[in-house]
């Protein structure tokens, strides 16, 4: 909320300066976004009177006016369209400093001498208004300081108040806080009852009481909204950043800020019969006063004649009701508007009005009369006319209550940690304006004024207590809590152990949005829909990621339009796949390879990675995690059919590895072969604990053996039939060399293999290890119909 | 016997001579061999009488001797020249490169998040963690911000359906470990959250890291020390920090946290809010289940990409997520 700091002071004036004030309210939680000055810095101006007008001799546009004022009367040519005799305005006399340090001087304007400038408003930064002069009412002495004429040091305060001090959303309010923290008592206009000269009373129905449990209408006679907003009240509206529109609109406005209560005024000749606070009917249509028709959706509060809905209540009026300069008789309104009923209307329409910003928060309840009696005897000021008698209207079981709370100084004393006298507490109690009655034992009961809903429960009164107190002179202890020890699974490696691996062997860690491009994760996931977001951000961020693919995928397209080409870039977070009814939300560590097996350098060679180093990473992990995984060949729609693996820990999936497939690489515009891997996190962060096993004293005896064997015989086969054959005290097999060539032919390859076999208690014969020996050979050539290379 | 002198000093001449181990080794044979020249001196030493015998013997020893010193001498002169040569030959250019994979890095959150745990688990916290697909209640109606409230505005929220939403904190993390533990609670819940806004000082996604310590003998006091002390140690300074009134519907009292960040012209302090904090409103333990008469609880929360960029000096939030490598990479 914007509020112009001279209007408050003239409810409460602590001598503080601007700065001082907005220290002080933000340190009180109302938090002063910005401050500006309401005007540009400039001297020299005064009211200047145009006495006559003469056209130019030599320009059509200029005028050559004489202009009172100053010390004598002087010519000034102006091009204003606006300037006529008999107008007082913004008159800057030479020697005058406008904003942006322009000084004024004597001048020949198409050679007619020129002594000063008349101003617009934006030559004085008051606003973007440069249609013409700036005029001042007729009023206005001739020769005043303009500065001084238009109060204009005073600074405009920007509070961006929480939503639970609605309170506060009124100069009527903000001043109350400022009495509170000066101690300084607090005076607005008096506010008196305006005599009713006419019998003329609207007749007001209230059918839906819960959501309207008090309505107030007056009907005004004879006005005349061709008149003027007087300039000092167009001020302070300008100051508090509301456009002035007519008298009534602009008188409302005002009282609004003044006091609070967002009020309205209708066209009496637009209302049938009387006015029904009621719920809208389906189907029923209105035009706004910002000119859009909304269809009303049940829940919503409309205020309405004996036809149709003339306003959203609380938020916005009716155009077709709304006042007109040639409205004669008017309806003012003021009501109260329950803030659950009033909630999220506006949002539901496209709207955020003053009125539905305050009403969603909380007006006080006891405001409308007060409100109406002042905002009668503007509007009369300005616009005459004769004032009927107020109709009220109210449910009286319908309206808030105030609540009474008890508060225990014991409880105040264990929240703040500090023990507040109890004088001090109820002295800060009383100057918030709430009401305290002592209680014999630890306590008092609070009853809380209708301007503070937000206060309900204890701990309310605490943070009020704590607040004017002072947060930064409340104490700073250390908590105390107890010293037990935690349960660590030893066998549970923690995730940063995971990363800690990958960086190590030269991954960059990568973060990525969790919703993705759908056509993307398409490519990658064929078998799982993303699922949706209702109101995404964007078409490329529209889906719940299913794999963590698409994200480092585009990170590395990214980087390649970035003359990066060697990537090893992984991730961890969750992926979000449906299960029937529910959503299953997992984490996940992905990660992709592109570009050089080494960061290219004199002794690392060129090799481009493959997807032997990627396994060797991940082995390497699995090492870490103390789990045995095995890979085999898989399928994968956006893998390389040739290159994939999936991965299972004990038969249970935990992952897949392998080469995008050129195709998807194509269409996502990457360079090079790129290497992914994706395995579930929860799968395998649990290993084991060592259990110390003895090691044999005994010599190691090996034996090696090159076979050819067909390409389609996989190493994994070669292994699982000459672990069978090698006797219970093969201790390990290990392939050397894997070699492909004419010299084999096609379709086949060749295979070395060492086999490796310790007996725990004594020296193995040869005898033993040829026997186990010839019958691996054996096995792998009547299995594998593999041959022996010689 | 003068022979015996010529042949010493032919000798000693041809060690000087020798100008490698092997020609060294030559000379040995040929002169202290089995049948080296001096060596056959000894043999004729049977022509002459006992009496010379001894004296002759030990001259020819003698003169052994002196070709076998200096043949000792000559050898180790070449094996160090020989090692020098070596040395020399093998001698690297050390300031070249050395061989193999370059480290990676984590990314700045991750290590920002990893600081922030560490100090709090080192207090005792345990680190919590929960869905990020969230239902409407745990994101906002146990946290005291039912359908109507004007503090949903302040959340731009990411929907599925009108139940079904991307938590827009961590707190409902909080909730779960409350609904499913006893207190006292001492924990920490960092990771991602989600709201519907993107522009140059908002992305849709970011991280919190949120506080909450239930016990029963828990104050704004120790909120207070705990919050001072934990900027104190993520920022290694002794910063002045304010606590400011503030109003956030699951705390009562409820402040945000400013720390001094440099000076303005007239010498005050900048101030500049880093998170959010107060003691847990009655409301949400009874929603956890837990008697607020008998525990009281505070939690802080902050957002970790903005402590990420005022330690580190960042100065663009996007980049977070672009994961350009120029950025990674300076967070090694």
């Amino acid at each position: 909320m914007k509020f112009s700091e001279q209007w408050l002071r003239e409810w409460v004036n602590p001598e503080i300066d601007t700065q001082g004030l907005v220290d002080q309210i933000t340190m009180a939680g109302l938090e002063v976004d910005a401050f500006e000055t309401v005007a540009g810095e400039f001297t020299g101006i005064i009211v200047g009177e145009v006495l006559s007008v003469e056209p130019h001799p030599d320009a059509d546009k200029l005028r050559v006016c004489q202009v009172a004022g100053g010390d004598e009367t002087v010519q000034v040519v102006c091009g204003a369209p606006n300037v006529r005799p008999g107008l007082k305005v913004p008159f800057a006399e030479v020697g005058a400093v406008l904003p942006g340090n322009f000084r004024i001087r004597k001048a020949k304007l198409r050679g007619q001498p020129s002594n000063g400038m008349l101003c617009s408003e934006s030559e004085l930064g008051l606003s973007d208004n440069h249609d013409g002069l700036m005029e001042l009412p007729a009023s206005a002495p001739t020769g005043e300081n303009v500065r001084d004429y238009l109060g204009l040091d005073d600074a405009t305060i920007d509070v961006d108040l929480t939503p639970n001090r609605s309170d506060c959303l009124s100069i009527r309010g903000l001043a109350r806080e400022v009495g509170v923290l000066n101690r300084q008592p607090v005076e607005g206009p008096e506010i008196n009852p305006v005599e009713p000269v006419h019998s003329d009373v609207v007749d007001i129905r209230l059918e839906a009481p819960e959501g309207c449990p008090r309505y107030l209408g007056r009907i005004i006679h004879n006005v005349d909204l061709s008149a003027e907003t007087p300039l000092w009240m167009r001020e302070r509206l300008r100051r508090s950043g509301v456009r002035s529109i007519d008298p009534a609109v602009d008188v409302t406005n005002y009282v609004m800020l003044e006091l609070g209560q967002p009020m309205h005024a209708f066209d009496r000749s637009e209302i049938e019969g009387g006015i029904v606070v009621r719920w809208a009917k389906p189907g029923e249509k209105l035009v706004l006063l910002d000119g859009q028709e909304v269809e009303l959706v049940e829940g919503t509060l409309v205020i309405a004649d004996h036809e149709k809905p003339i306003a959203i209540a609380g938020v916005m009026g009716g155009e077709h009701s709304g006042v007109a300069e040639k409205t004669r008789d008017l309806v003012l309104e003021a009501a109260f508007f329950d803030p659950i009923c009033i909630a999220g209307k506006a949002r539901h329409y496209g709207l955020h009005t003053d009125a539905s910003h305050r009403f969603e928060r909380g007006v006080d309840p006891e405001l409308t009369r007060s409100a109406m009696e002042r905002a009668t005897a503007l509007l009369l000021e300005i616009v005459g006319g004769e004032a009927g008698e107020i109709v009220e209207v109210r449910s009286e079981e319908h309206l808030p209550t105030s609540p009474v709370v008890e508060l225990r100084h014991q409880r105040v004393t264990d929240v703040l940690g500090i023990e507040i006298d109890r004088t001090e507490i109820e002295e800060i109690l009383t100057r918030l304006g709430l009401h305290v009655d002592k209680l014999t034992r630890d306590g008092w009961m609070v009853h809380v004024p209708s301007y503070r809903p937000d206060i309900t429960i204890e701990e309310d009164l605490i943070e009020e207590i704590g607040r004017i107190y002072g947060y930064n002179n409340l104490p700073v202890t250390e908590p105390v809590g107890s010293l037990g020890l935690r349960e660590e699974p030893e066998a549970v490696r923690p995730i940063n152990s995971v990363r800690s691996l990958l960086v190590d062997r030269g991954y960059q860690e990568a973060v990525t949005y969790s919703f993705v491009d759908s056509r993307v994760q398409a490519l990658i996931d064929g078998d799982h829909a993303g699922i949706e977001l209702a109101n995404p951000i964007s078409s490329d961020m529209s889906v719940m990621r299913t794999s963590l693919w698409p994200g480092l995928l585009k990170t590395v397209a990214y980087n390649q339009n970035r003359q990066q080409s060697r990537m090893r870039l992984f991730e961890t977070g969750l992926r979000f796949v449906r299960e029937g009814e529910g959503i299953e939300q997992v984490p996940m560590l992905a990660g992709v390879v592109t570009g050089a097996q080494n960061p290219e350098s004199w002794v690392n060679g060129r090799r481009s990675v493959d997807f032997f180093d990627v396994k060797g990473d991940l082995e390497a992990l699995f090492e870490l995690l103390g789990i045995t995984v095995e890979f085999s060949a898989g399928e994968h729609g956006a893998l390389h059919p040739g290159q994939t693996a999936q991965l299972h820990r004990e038969g249970e999936f935990v992952g897949w590895l392998g080469a995008l497939h050129p195709q998807v690489q194509k269409k996502l515009d990457l360079d090079g072969a790129i290497y992914v891997f994706e395995l579930f996190l929860n799968s395998i962060l649990s290993g084991y604990v060592p259990n110390f096993k003895e090691f044999s004293k005994f010599p190691e005896v090996r034996r090696d053996l090159a076979i050819i064997i067909g390409n389609e015989v996989t190493y994994a086969e070669v292994q699982r039939v000459a672990r069978e054959k090698a006797g219970e005290f093969l201790t390990g097999a290990r392939v050397f060399d894997v070699f492909e060539g004419e010299a084999i032919g096609e379709g086949r390859k060749s295979l070395a293999l060492s086999l490796f076999w310790q007996h725990p208690e004594r020296t193995l014969n040869d005898d033993e290890i040829q026997g186990w020996f010839n019958a691996v050979i054996d096995a792998l050539k009547a299995e594998l119909g593999a041959t022996l290379r010689s | 016997m003068e022979n015996l002198e010529q042949l010493v000093q032919d000798g000693l001449k041809a060690v000087q001579q020798a100008t490698d181990l092997q020609t060294l080794d030559q000379v040995r044979v040929d002169y202290l061999g089995k049948k080296g020249v001096l060596t056959q001196q000894l043999k004729s030493l049977g022509q002459l009488s006992a009496e010379e015998r001894p004296a002759a013997g030990q001259k020819i020893n003698q003169a052994k001797g002196e070709v076998q010193d200096a043949i000792n001498a000559r050898r180790t002169e070449l094996e160090s020249a020989a090692l020098d040569a070596r040395l020399a030959a093998e001698s690297i250019d050390v300031t070249l490169p050395g061989r193999g994979q370059s480290r990676g890095g984590l990314h700045p959150v991750t290590r920002t998040i990893q600081r922030m745990e560490q100090f709090f688990t080192r207090a005792g916290y345990t680190v919590e963690e929960g869905p990020e697909i969230e239902d409407d209640y745990h994101n906002f109606e146990a946290l005291n911000i039912p359908g109507h409230h004007p503090a949903r505005a302040m959340h731009d929220t990411f929907y599925f359906n009108p139940g079904t939403l991307l938590r827009t904190h961590t707190s409902p993390v909080q909730i779960r470990t409350m609904e499913d533990g006893q207190p006292p609670f001492r924990m920490i819940c960092p990771g991602r959250v989600y709201r519907c806004d993107s522009d140059m000082t908002h992305t849709p996604m970011f991280h919190q890291v949120e506080g909450l310590v239930v016990d029963k003998d828990i104050s704004f006091a120790d909120l207070k020390s705990t919050v001072e002390e934990f900027l104190r140690v993520f920022f290694e300074k002794d910063l002045a920090v304010r606590f400011r009134p503030s109003y956030f519907p699951f705390t009562e009292p409820s402040a945000e946290v400013d720390i001094e960040w440099g000076r303005n012209e007239d010498g005050s302090i900048k101030w500049l809010e880093v998170m959010g904090c107060g003691m847990v409103h009655p409301k949400v333990f009874e929603y956890c289940g837990i008697d607020p008469e008998t525990y009281r609880g505070f939690a802080f929360g902050m957002g970790v990409e903005r402590l990420a960029m005022l330690r580190y000096g960042v100065n663009d939030l996007r980049m977070f997520f672009e994961n350009d490598l120029r950025f990674l990479r300076q967070f090694r």
